[in-house]
Formats: structure tokens, sequence, C-alpha cells
């Protein structure tokens, strides 16, 4: 039998409707389902979420154990933090410094031998005035009302004005591709792309869980303590109160926060 | 008259195809960089810039300094530049070409930058770069190419172009200004965190620049036929003696800060620069020869008896050039890295692909200045004829 022309019309036209139908449809069924590894946030209840007016940290790093990488690793495996095992294409979010190094001004010999040799956890400062923000071209990088310095990665150019700003050496380049080197993919946080810049974001994807930072809550010595300056009820504040402490080149006027008990 | 450039001698396509293979041996290392990424430079997260942004600064200065021969000309009716300011503004179009492509070969995701345009912020300098840059790009083919155009009809340019031209001039130093902004105002390197930057870049520029012309002029007189003329040549060599005494002393008034106030933070630089830090000493070499040859040429091009002979002349200005180049192109960007905020000394090398792309960018930019200065040159020749 031959198709005449009204039966081949019939089928052109229901084939062609079949092929449309699900892409019209498909955008009503998807929303239900659709997952974005990191979105689990949005589904949280607000009552759950830690809300401050400037997040800021406190550092007592006397309570640091010698050799402890417990902040490091947490973080690193948290965020997907790439290991390249070479300093030139290496990415840090947090890791550890000799004093003379954080502290160039107030470092001299004669200062105890311990806390010379000792390792003191350095990240970003989520600076009240960050110059990474000022210089960024494209806005990928600015800062949120609670005081947090945080990236656009879908958005950055890779241009690296930021690194070359940021006067503590907290940013890292995404030199190459960076997924081959994660050791374990954590579904509920973005991996990046290659020629991307990125950074300590205070987990700012936990905070709306109401859960505190991978650091703080990794570090056995509480020697991290993560609050809200604004609340002079807070922890940090009267930590802060009661003992001496130094921010990082705070004389550059970038008003760094986290602040260093020595 | 585009035409112009598809006529020439065998050196000329010689030269042609040269530069078209470099530019595409640049194309094919480029076409690595992207799928490999930016690792496949000597850039490292301690030195975040290289030799590409440094390529970039140093050719805004290239391209700043027509204005050397725009001034003197429209401001003064200094006659004997009326023939050649055609080649100072083919030089800026070039050099701006070739500073805007080091700019995307050194981002990350080249893709996405449309993004500075899409979300454009006004607090950063970078920003205001791109705005200068392309605007000045914009007004020296303009003007270049309608007086080029009115010189073969052999009718005065018209009314409109004048007041672009003087437009051009305080444009010409914005862009230099602007670019020494980027560096002058990070608060965390305080190599360049100082006031003098832009002057100091201006200096150079206005140095470098005119030294590439002399050259491009007795070059232009050997193989081209076409003569800029003794006075012109001459009064240039006078700029690059003025403009480079003026940027020798800028570096050594920032010496002076450096090392008399002793600040260890502003030292450290300086020190690494001309006597290597904790060790490392890659660019000592260079930033010595770039003092050798900056004295040699100075004193060359002061001395009347020497400006005046050719091989001095060019001699001076290849050393002017060079000396130039190593400090604004090799040692300015990458030593406001070295110590790092964390007070690490990483050194910086750039690997071969990265000088094969930015080779490629350079040819690039010699391509389209000799099909540029073809056409002047054929326009010149129609004239005389």
């Amino acid at each position: 039998m031959t198709p005449n022309r009204r039966d081949f019309l019939k089928i052109a036209g229901m084939s062609t409707l079949s092929l449309i139908a699900p892409a019209i449809l498909r955008p009503a069924f998807a929303k239900e389902k659709l997952s974005i590894p990191g979105a689990k946030t949005n589904q949280t209840s607000s009552s759950q979420q830690l809300k401050g007016k400037r997040w800021a940290m406190a550092v007592d790093f006397a309570k640091c154990r010698r050799g402890c990488v417990d902040c490091i690793a947490a973080c690193h495996e948290v965020h997907n933090v790439p290991q390249f095992g070479n300093p030139k294409d290496e990415i840090k979010w947090i890791w550890r410094e000799k004093f003379a190094a954080i502290f160039p001004s107030e470092s001299h010999p004669y200062l105890p031998e311990s806390l010379q040799r000792q390792g003191i956890p350095v990240l970003c400062n989520h600076c009240a005035n960050p110059p990474c923000v000022k210089v960024c071209p494209t806005k990928a990088t600015f800062k949120r009302a609670d005081g947090i310095v945080i990236m656009d990665y879908h958005r950055c150019i890779g241009c690296r004005f930021c690194m070359a700003a940021c006067p503590y050496g907290a940013r890292s380049m995404n030199y190459r591709d960076p997924r081959p080197f994660i050791s374990k993919i954590n579904p509920d946080f973005p991996t990046r792309t290659k020629g991307v810049v990125e950074k300590c974001n205070f987990c700012e994807e936990r905070l709306v869980q109401g859960i505190l930072p991978a650091c703080v809550t990794a570090c056995k010595e509480k020697a991290l303590v993560f609050g809200d300056m604004e609340d002079p009820k807070a922890e940090i504040r009267l930590l802060l109160s009661k003992h001496f402490n130094l921010r990082r080149r705070a004389h550059l006027g970038t008003e760094p926060q986290i602040y260093y008990i020595v | 008259m585009l035409e112009k450039a598809l006529r020439g001698s065998r050196g000329y396509w010689m030269w042609i195809i040269f530069l078209v293979a470099v530019t595409a041996n640049g194309f094919f290392f480029y076409w690595q960089q992207l799928n490999y990424g930016l690792g496949i430079t000597g850039m490292s997260r301690d030195v975040s810039w290289g030799l590409y942004i440094a390529q970039f600064t140093f050719l805004v200065g290239i391209a700043a300094s027509a204005v050397m021969l725009v001034l003197p000309y429209y401001l003064h009716d200094y006659k004997a530049f009326g023939k050649i300011t055609v080649l100072g503004e083919f030089l800026a179009v070039s050099a701006v070409i070739m500073c805007v492509t080091f700019v995307f070969v050194d981002l990350g995701q080249p893709s996405r930058v449309m993004n500075i345009f899409l979300h454009p912020a006004p607090t950063s300098i970078l920003f205001w770069d791109t705005i200068v840059l392309s605007g000045y790009m914009l007004i020296n083919i303009i003007t270049g190419w309608v007086v080029l155009s009115c010189d073969r009809k052999e009718v005065p340019p018209p009314a409109w172009v004048k007041p672009l031209i003087y437009l051009s001039i305080p444009w010409a130093v914005s862009i230099h200004t602007v670019t020494a902004f980027i560096y002058a105002g990070l608060p965390g390197r305080s190599f360049w965190l100082t006031a003098i930057m832009a002057p100091r870049f201006l200096a150079s520029a206005f140095a470098s620049g005119p030294a590439l012309l002399i050259i491009f002029c007795l070059i232009l007189k050997k193989y081209a036929g076409f003569d800029a003329g003794k006075t012109a040549i001459q009064t240039l060599a006078k700029i690059v003696a003025y403009a480079l005494a003026a940027s020798i002393f800028f570096v050594l008034v920032e010496l002076f800060t450096a090392f008399y106030g002793g600040l260890p933070e502003h030292e450290a630089h300086f020190r690494y620069l001309f006597s290597g830090l904790h060790g490392h000493h890659n660019l000592v070499p260079w930033m010595w020869t770039s003092a050798v040859l900056a004295f040699g040429a100075l004193a060359a091009l002061i001395y009347p008896r020497a400006r005046n002979s050719e091989p001095v002349l060019v001699a001076a200005c290849a050393a002017v050039f060079l000396s130039l180049w190593i400090e604004k192109g090799l040692g300015l960007v990458v030593t406001g890295f070295i110590p790092s905020p964390l007070e690490a000394v990483t050194e910086y090398v750039p690997t071969g692909p990265e000088m094969a792309i930015a080779l490629g960018v350079w040819a690039g930019g010699f391509l389209i200045l000799t099909l540029l200065y073809r056409i002047f040159v054929a326009v010149r020749q129609e004239e005389n004829s």
C-alpha cells in the first residue's frame, strides 16, 4: 500500500508533535526534580540559618597542635579543593604559615622560639574594605551584607587582578582543570572549572543550613572561633576583649576580619 | 586605499610570510593553552601575572607615544613632523591591538570576556583601561586614515578631524596613566604603590615609542624609498633623549626612596631586581643590562655629533627600546609579586609555549603595522610621482 498525501501529512504532523511536546513540557516536569549541587541549602527553613551582620573569626593559635591539618583537610574536602602536588598550580583556601610570614612587621629573632616555629592557620580575611572586590572588572567577587567576601565562579573571567590586589595571598587560580585532582568529589558543593580564581567563602553554604564553618567544627582544640562582630554578646567578642590580638597587615586599611590571639 | 597593501617587492612579501608564520605558530600554542589552561605558562600562585601583562603594559607606552608627533605638529605647527604624524598614529593603532590581544590571551576564561561590558564595574581600573584603550584605537585609526586619504586626493582634511586630533593628545596621556593606576592603587603591592608610577610610565613611553619610530623611519628610507627628512628624525632623537633622561631620573628617585628610606617591604623588591633576594637573582643580569644600555644610549643621544651619525643613532634607539623593554616588559610586572605578600620568593620564568604566544601577538601587531605602513608609503610615492 502506498500512503496517500493525506496519510503522509498526518504521520508527519504526529511525528513533529511528538518531537516538540517533550521539549515544551519538560521544564514543567523537571521543576520538582531539578537538583543542583549545593542547592540543598535553598530548602532549609530560614529559622535554622546562622545570621550575622559581620562574620569574623578569631584564631587562638596557641591552642594549635603541631603538625595538625584537621581544619585544612576538612575545608578542602568539603569544598572540592584539588591537590595538584606542586606549588605552582597549588590551590588552597586555608593553610599554615610561619609567624614571620604572617606578621612581618611584628616579627623579630628574639620572639619565643615556639612562636617562630609554629605554623599558624591563614585564610581569606573577609576584609570589611576588600581590595579584591574593588578591582574585579566583572563584579564576580563581591561583599555580602553579612561581610562575607564571595565569588561567582561562573562570572569570573580569570584576569587575576584580584590576586594582584589581595595583600594576603589568599586567592588561587585554577591554572588547569581541577576536577581530575579532587580525590573525593563532594556532590553538595560545586567543583570549579579551569581558568577561574577561587578562595575561602567562610562556608556560606553551611551557614544557611545553620552549621558553623568546616574548619571551625573540625578543630578539636577549639582554636578557631567564628562569630558575629556586631553582636556584643558573641563568644568571639568576649574572647577578643579578654586577650590581646592582631590582624594581618592592618595598616593597609583593608579592615581584615580574622583576629589572631597572641 | 587598502589595495595598496597588496603590491610590494619580493622582500615585502617574504617579510609578510614570515610574520604570518610566527602569528600562526602563536595561534597553535594558544590553542594548546585554551585546552590545558594558563598552567601552560610559567605563571604561578605567587607570580600570577607574567610576560603577557608585562607586554601589554609596555605596548600601552608605545601606543601613547604617537602624541609626541601629533602634539608638536598640530599644537605648535612644527612642519617637519607633517609628513610622519600618520606613521605615529598607525604605530599607535597596531600597538593598541597588541595590547588588547595580550590582555585577552592572559584571561583564564576568554569566552567570558564580554562580562566586562555585561557587568561593568566602574570601581575597577581594568574597566576604565578597556574604555580608554578602545577609544584611543578608534581615534587613531580614524584620524590616521582620513588624513592619509585626503593627502592622496590632495585636499585638506575635513574640519571635523581637527578636534579629534586635539582630543587624541590628552587621550594618549590617559591611556598610560590609567594603565599605571592598575598597579599604583594596590595597597598590598609596595613595589607598585607609588605615585610616580604614571609619570614613570609616560617618560619611558615617550622614549621607547619615538625610538622605535626613528628605527622605522630609517628602515622605510633604506628599503621603501620614503624619507622622513633629517630634521624630523633629529627632532625625534632629541625627544627620545629628554624622555629617556626623565625616565632614568624617575627610576633613580624610586631607588633613593627605597634604599635610603629603607622600608623593608619597599626595599625588598628593588633588592630582588638589582642584587637578588635570598639567592634568587633571575632578573639581575637583565636589569643591569637595561641600566647600561640606558646610560649608554643617553650619552649617545645627548652628544650632537654622535646623534647626527645614522648608525650611532640606530644603535642608540635600539638600546633605548631594549632597555625600556627590559624595565617594563620584563622587570616591572613580575617584581611586584616577588617577594609575595607572605614573604615567599617564587621566581618566574616564561615557558616555551608562553613565549611562542607572546611572539605571535607581536608578529600579528607588526603584520598590521607593515600593511598600514605599506599603504602609507604607496600614497606618499603616488604624491611624488
